[in-house]
């Protein structure tokens, strides 16, 4: 083995020029690669933070995922009836403080109460449809990131005015409302209250900021006409990767329908997969342009070796030892081409990371990076198959040449 | 010749296809055994380079068999007719064929390496006595672009003799040489038969080297018309 370690790289190195210009291509590919993959994780895993920071982890709300079968359904053995007003149920969720206990009890992470109610806020003649959270303002922080996202006052400015309400961000800026603003908020349920702005809220996820408003609990009651009513409940939970899996087991246990926020936004995360796809391609699509100058190298030393190759086969290498010798060339430019490359995709990550952005789309004032080893494996694993591939096919056919042929040639 | 034959064709026929097949090789039959110093001669074209060829397994004949030391060759795989040639055939071509990135030692060392017989030390050791036997010993960390063309020659020899082979395989290792030089490798390669008790099969268009070889073979297309045994070795 050492014989053909010596021979592959005493090939690659007497040809230094052609060696560089290999492995400067292998080298950009496998770097510009590593940083179109931090670039494109990055600004995945930053959209990921704030979906799972915009909102808590899980949201279990009174509503059953199967419509609750009519008494007339389970009465008669018909196939279906139709025109059957359904049974009014009263809202919320039974027994939710009981809930809540149970929850907490092996729920890994924090559990809140909440009141959702849909209403109209009203101020200077324009009216915005909301959603209205009812939230304690002590558990809040404990379920959802909101205390970090307030923009101007504090969730415990909900205590400061009789009907306090924080909004939105973009919803305040719809109606023209400023913190002090008294708006009148009107219900479906046929409620109507004045209520004070006293903060607002930015989540970064625009439907939300300019949908959503939070109140006390006990507002959003009397806003639902409701006392005592509990129709959400909110959890945050320790890992928000596993809130699906914890999710499904909330609504198995309560039979409250319990959605995860992967659930809530399933369709964005499945434009991910697309998103991935078509990153990986161009990543792929990369290396192989890098890899034509390694199957270039190779092709060359091949073919200016086509006379040493016919004389290693008449002392009697093997057609196998032939071939690995120049399939190693291939691995060495690969493998070199590969590590110079993470020193130039790391470097062009801190320069891209350095940029500052100034967008009105964007929170960030950097581009979002992620450093991963995963991405620098991947990107020498793809380097190194298509060098292989790129000095496989070259060193085949050398290693098929029939030293006969070759030596009459040069005779 | 008594015993089993070092090397033997047994009515080798060797045809190159194409739109018009060409014969190089008309069944031959030939035996060669231990200490011959053998020159095959024959006018350009007569086949005697494809003969060598053949006797040394870097091409198969269409018909016939050659045979190494009494083992048929021609059922063997490309691995084995490899390791042949490693342990038991030496070769040198007209142009010397060294490896132009290796230095001169590294060139001998290049068929013990392959092999794998001997230790690091042991084959440098080999190869440095071996160059230096054949004049060379100056010269050993040159590059081939460094030697005249007869020094190249001779490392050629040197790096045939490397794994020690019984049987070294000449096509015409003087052909591209001066007068002196020419001389000085046929000395070299009578001395591998008459010293160092090697079978010597060279290929030579030259009359007056050939005459002074043990046996004379002669090719007219393809076929052997004369094969004139002189004197055997004497040690």
């Amino acid at each position: 083995m050492t014989l053909v370690l010596d021979i592959a790289f005493t090939h690659v190195r007497s040809r230094a020029r052609q060696t560089l210009v290999a492995i400067a291509g292998v080298s950009i590919g496998v770097g510009f690669s590593i940083m179109m993959a931090a670039l494109m994780q990055g600004s995945q895993d930053d959209f990921i933070r704030q979906l799972v920071n915009a909102l808590p982890h899980i949201t279990i709300s009174d509503e059953r995922r199967d419509p609750p079968m009519q008494p007339a359904e389970s009465e008669y053995a018909a196939a279906r009836i139709y025109g059957l007003t359904p049974e009014r149920r009263r809202r919320g969720i039974k027994n939710p403080l009981a809930t809540i206990a149970s929850l907490e009890g092996w729920v890994p992470g924090a559990v809140a109460p909440s009141v959702k109610v849909q209403g109209i806020l009203r101020y200077a003649s324009r009216d915005v449809g909301t959603s209205i959270f009812g939230i304690d303002p002590h558990r809040e922080p404990r379920v959802s990131d909101l205390v970090n996202q307030m923009r101007q006052g504090t969730l415990a400015s909900l205590y400061r005015a009789n009907n306090a309400i924080i909004l939105g961000d973009r919803l305040a800026e719809k109606i023209g409302a400023r913190v002090g603003a008294n708006i009148t908020v009107q219900t479906s349920e046929g409620a109507r209250i004045d209520s004070q702005v006293v903060g607002f809220f930015h989540s970064g996820v625009r439907s939300i900021d300019e949908s959503a408003s939070y109140v006390l609990v006990r507002t959003a009651q009397i806003l639902a006409r409701q006392t005592g009513l509990v129709n959400e409940i909110r959890v945050r939970v320790t890992d928000p990767m596993a809130a699906r899996e914890v999710s499904a087991r909330i609504e198995q246990e309560t039979r409250y329908k319990s959605v995860s926020w992967q659930e809530a936004h399933e369709d964005l995360l499945n434009t991910f997969v697309i998103r991935n796809l078509i990153m990986y391609t161009i990543v792929g699509a990369i290396l192989l342009v890098a890899s034509f100058g390694t199957y270039n190298i190779i092709s060359t030393i091949t073919h200016e070796k086509a006379r040493d190759i016919a004389i290693m086969k008449s002392l009697g290498l093997s057609e196998g030892t032939v071939r690995t010798i120049f399939v190693i060339e291939g691995q060495i430019l690969g493998l070199v081409g590969g590590l110079i490359g993470f020193v130039f995709g790391y470097l062009l990550c801190l320069a891209l990371g350095s940029i500052e952005i100034k967008s009105p789309f964007l929170d960030a004032t950097r581009l979002p990076l992620a450093y991963s080893p995963w991405h620098y494996a991947i990107a020498l694993c793809v380097a190194m198959v298509s060098s292989f591939a790129a000095g496989y096919v070259p060193a085949r056919r050398a290693a098929r040449l029939h030293p006969v042929e070759i030596i009459r040639g040069a005779t | 010749m008594t015993g089993v034959p070092l090397v033997e064709a047994r009515q080798v026929t060797r045809i190159l296809p194409g739109i018009v097949p060409t014969t190089l090789v008309r069944d031959v039959s030939l035996a060669v055994g231990e200490r011959e110093f053998v020159a095959i001669t024959g006018p350009s074209g007569s086949g005697k380079s494809s003969l060598l060829y053949l006797l040394g397994l870097l091409d198969l004949p269409t018909s016939g068999e050659v045979l190494i030391r009494g083992r048929a060759t021609a059922s063997m795989s490309e691995v084995e007719r490899g390791q042949i040639r490693l342990s038991t055939l030496g070769f040198v071509f007209q142009f010397h064929f060294l490896l132009p990135e290796f230095s001169v030692i590294d060139n001998v060392m290049l068929p013990m390496r392959a092999l794998g017989a001997l230790s690091p030390a042991a084959m440098r050791e080999r190869a440095s006595s071996l160059l230096s036997a054949l004049g060379l010993g100056e010269h050993m960390s040159k590059r081939p672009d460094q030697l005249s063309g007869g020094q190249r020659q001779r490392v050629a020899v040197a790096r045939a003799l490397a794994n020690d082979p019984p049987l070294i395989l000449a096509d015409e290792p003087t052909g591209s040489l001066d007068s002196k030089s020419s001389e000085q490798v046929f000395e070299i390669l009578r001395d591998v038969v008459e010293g160092r008790g090697k079978t010597v099969i060279a290929v030579t268009h030259d009359l007056e080297l050939a005459a002074r070889m043990h046996r004379r073979i002669q090719l007219i297309d393809g076929a052997i018309t004369s094969d004139a045994q002189r004197q055997p070795i004497v040690t």
